[in-house]
């Protein structure tokens, strides 16, 4: 990986598990079996759907692969994945949509 | 009495009866996690293969999916290391992400909060989204079972999800680097992310706050890497847990 030498690599590994191993522990071990507030249940309820949307938005929008241009294909294929997963409800499914729209759209139709 | 009893069942039922309580927690447990894989293979696959086209090693690829094992934040992490963010914001972006665990880790607590402490710490690491899912709707629909049948229970789907993740990682490490640009592999992160929060949107609290880390990351997009991503994350969980509260209210008050 450029840019990062090889201690800040394993500082990230190191800390990313060690602090991922502590979120894990945390009410089970540490604090006992005292039930969470709701006030903080309902803040942590909405924590992965407030974080993966918006480091998706960019990629879908400003795509790597095409130095930022706007691209059709991906647009699509990203479409296709939400409409099955909210459908279907069914993260496989939805992967396996999104993919087959991504190469009809590169490889036949755009 | 019992005995003679039990002769007289036929041969089916009495395997069940003999084989004692734990281990049939433990296959439970083993057998609802096997259908998992299927989602757990392409996920831990991608991230071999991601990871190795952005540059890392063996090592430090599978350091992850070991030490962490947990996709969402892998990605993530992975994500802002290939826009070259700051430790520190990788380090806050990839545990916000996992920040869920401790929900994971609140509810599980009233079964499993008289284990041992060495019992727990495995408990912790093992404690993925599937199988935080399986062991809960486990202990909630066999109100009766005993703490040592949890833990059995645990155990088995311990033993199918994360030794997937691992296989699958390091596979995707050795197929990463033979597969064409053509493939647009960059693409496996947003699809995998998309496909893991679509289902998630069951609620208009959920939908709102999706919308508001969208458009508020793309309005700080220009922020060095990582940071309008969180300024984004921290403006929706505020929406969603205040969309939630006033939903609330507005039933409480019909």
């Amino acid at each position: 990986m450029t840019g990062y030498s090889d201690i800040a690599l394993w500082v990230i590994i190191t800390a990313l598990g060690v602090g991922t191993f502590f979120l894990r522990y945390s009410f089970l071990g540490l604090v006992g079996r005292k039930p969470l507030p709701e006030r903080a249940l309902r803040y942590l309820r909405y924590t992965p759907v407030a974080v993966l949307p918006g480091l998706v938005a960019p990629l879908v929008i400003w795509p790597e692969a095409t130095e930022g241009a706007l691209d059709p294909a991906r647009i699509l294929a990203a479409a296709v994945t939400v409409a099955l997963g909210v459908w279907t409800k069914n993260t496989l499914i939805s992967i396996l949509g999104g993919f087959g729209m991504l190469y009809a759209g590169i490889f036949l139709l755009l | 009495m019992p005995i003679t009893y039990k002769m007289t069942l036929p041969k089916q039922v009495r395997t069940m009866k003999t084989r004692s309580p734990i281990t049939s927690a433990y296959l439970r447990g083993f057998v609802q996690g096997l259908p998992f894989t299927l989602v757990i293979f392409p996920f831990g696959l991608l991230f071999g293969v991601a990871a190795t086209e952005a540059g890392l090693d063996i090592l430090p690829v599978m350091g992850f999916s070991i030490f962490v094992i947990a996709g969402a934040s892998q990605f993530t992490a992975l994500h802002l290391m290939v826009e070259q963010a700051p430790v520190i914001l990788i380090l806050l972006t990839s545990l916000a992400v996992n920040l869920r665990m401790a929900m994971y880790s609140a509810s599980l607590a009233p079964h499993l909060g008289k284990a041992t402490r060495w019992q727990q710490a495995l408990i912790a690491y093992f404690m993925v989204d599937q199988t935080y899912a399986m062991a809960i709707n486990e202990y909630e629909a066999r109100p009766k079972m005993t703490m040592s049948e949890k833990l059995a229970f645990y155990a088995g789907t311990s033993t199918v999800i994360p030794p997937f993740w691992y296989g699958s990682t390091l596979l995707g490490t050795q197929i990463g680097q033979t597969i064409p640009p053509e493939f647009a592999l960059d693409f496996a992160i947003p699809i995998t992310f998309l496909a893991m929060i679509a289902p998630a949107l069951r609620t208009l609290a959920h939908v709102a706050a999706a919308a508001v880390s969208i458009i508020v990351a793309l309005v700080f997009a220009f922020l060095p890497a990582g940071l309008g991503l969180l300024v984004a994350a921290g403006c929706a969980m505020v929406t969603g847990a205040q969309v939630e509260l006033w939903q609330t209210r507005r039933k409480a008050a019909k």
